[in-house]
């Protein structure tokens, strides 16, 4: 079987899993909708909508958070007989290229309703609504090609550094993206032409293709052990 | 010893005399402090030296995996670091005393800052494995991962940044022949390779002590064993 209909395969595998136990996703869309509605409570005791930079970085955060949440799932939840199965039937860079897949739709399925609700509650300050829509994008592309490996170390590494290790190992690995996607999005807020974003944007994507091939070169001596 | 140790101490104490007593260019605020050039710059060139040395043996490590490139690995990363931490204080020292600031926001200063955090997270994750094998594979993995993400932070974004106060900023983070006094280049150039050295010594002591270390648990491990 060639590579992209092995990914294919793996990714509707994965898409399935996830729509049978629903509660996992209901579970992350509560937890993105929760933090929002406390954001909103918060800043509502100042008198409603707070100020533009505020508002980007803390929307960031709270991806930052939903995605580190999400990224603990994907290849942690799998049994070591399961990954044994796998291992006789897929590639491992077919598995990794599908979980960076499908991460980056979790992320998005979790960003834009976020971002939805976000704006309903705290007021929306953005001048340049399709930037901003694509800087959520390929932020939650990003955070998904950087945090998928991450994310399969934390499990391997076992249960000693539990929800933490992955934190403490994907923060410092996330923060150039981090960096840059709230320049690109900051820009957007102002409205500021795309000239001003577009460096930033080309090394954003530079920086997913490094990710997403170191990923794909070390992934099979991850799994391996 | 080996020669290039008395080459390291020969360099090292010529940039201590030579770096605090030689000649500099009289400039306006710098003053005295640009002397912080022997120092604090090629400390980075060493830890950047030696974290890719630490990369190249997590490299060698997957290729063919021993516990001599794991040993080797983690103690670069660890001098790696100490000159990291070095360079940061003598960085702030001297920020201190030419932006009045201990530290500012700044690509350079971030990117500095994030290195550290990277190969602390490195030791966090050697900490939290216990079993041998799986802990030099999974930290030889996110050595060489984080590595690749560092670099566009360290010398890509730094290069595309529109402004920093750090010097040799305004395109190129890199001293053109404009900035370097070349009566400092005397001195400049051979710090940078003492001070690699130094760290390349630091580096082989450790491995020595954690080789013998290694060999005494299996001998004990043998003789509970036996």
């Amino acid at each position: 079987m060639s590579l992209p209909a092995e990914i294919w395969l793996l990714l509707l595998k994965d898409l399935r899993l996830e729509w049978r136990q629903r509660t996992a996703l209901g579970g992350l869309l509560l937890y993105v909708a929760g933090t929002v509605y406390v954001c909103y409570l918060s800043f509502s005791l100042r008198g409603g909508a707070p100020p533009a930079p505020a508002w980007n970085a803390l929307f960031w955060v709270i991806l930052l958070f939903a995605a580190l949440g999400a990224a603990g799932r994907g290849l942690a939840q799998e049994s070591a007989g399961l990954r044994l199965y796998y291992y006789t039937v897929a590639r491992p860079e077919a598995v990794i290229l599908a979980k960076i897949i499908y991460n980056a739709l979790l992320l998005l399925a979790l960003a834009l309703p976020g971002l939805l609700l976000y704006t309903l509650l705290l007021g929306n300050p953005v001048q340049d609504w399709p930037l901003y829509a694509a800087s959520v994008g390929l932020g939650a592309i990003s955070l998904a090609s950087s945090l998928t490996l991450v994310a399969g170390i934390a499990a391997r590494a076992g249960q000693a550094g539990g929800g933490t290790l992955l934190a403490v190992l994907g923060l410092p690995v996330l923060v150039p993206v981090l960096l840059l996607l709230v320049k690109v999005s900051k820009n957007a807020l102002d409205g500021l032409p795309w000239e001003a974003s577009q460096s930033s944007v080309i090394t954003l994507v530079a920086l997913n293709f490094i990710v997403a091939a170191v990923s794909y070169l070390l992934f099979p001596f991850l799994w391996r052990s | 010893m080996k020669w290039w140790k008395y080459l390291a101490i020969v360099l090292l104490l010529y940039t201590a005399i030579a770096g605090l007593l030689g000649h500099v260019p009289r400039l306006a605020i710098l003053n005295e402090t640009e002397r912080n050039l022997y120092f604090h710059v090629p400390m980075w060139f060493g830890m950047t030296i030696i974290l890719g040395a630490s990369v190249v043996n997590s490299v060698r490590y997957l290729r063919n995996p021993s516990p001599r490139l794991d040993i080797l690995a983690h103690e670069s990363a660890k001098t790696g670091i100490l000159l990291g931490v070095l360079g940061l204080m003598t960085g702030s020292l001297w920020a201190r005393y030419t932006w009045g600031t201990w530290w500012t926001t700044d690509v350079k200063l971030n990117g500095a800052a994030v290195t550290m955090l990277i190969y602390l997270a490195y030791l966090v994750l050697r900490g939290a494995v216990a079993d041998e094998q799986q802990r030099a594979r999974l930290s030889a993995i996110y050595n060489i991962f984080a590595f690749s993400a560092a670099i566009p932070l360290l010398f890509i974004m730094p290069r595309i940044a529109s402004a920093s106060l750090h010097p040799g900023m305004g395109g190129n983070p890199g001293f053109s022949k404009y900035d370097l006094d070349s009566a400092m280049r005397l001195v400049f150039y051979p710090a940078v390779i003492g001070w690699t050295l130094l760290g390349v010594w630091i580096t082989e002591v450790a491995c020595r002590l954690a080789f013998v270390k290694e060999k005494i648990y299996t001998k004990l491990d043998e003789k509970q064993l036996a």
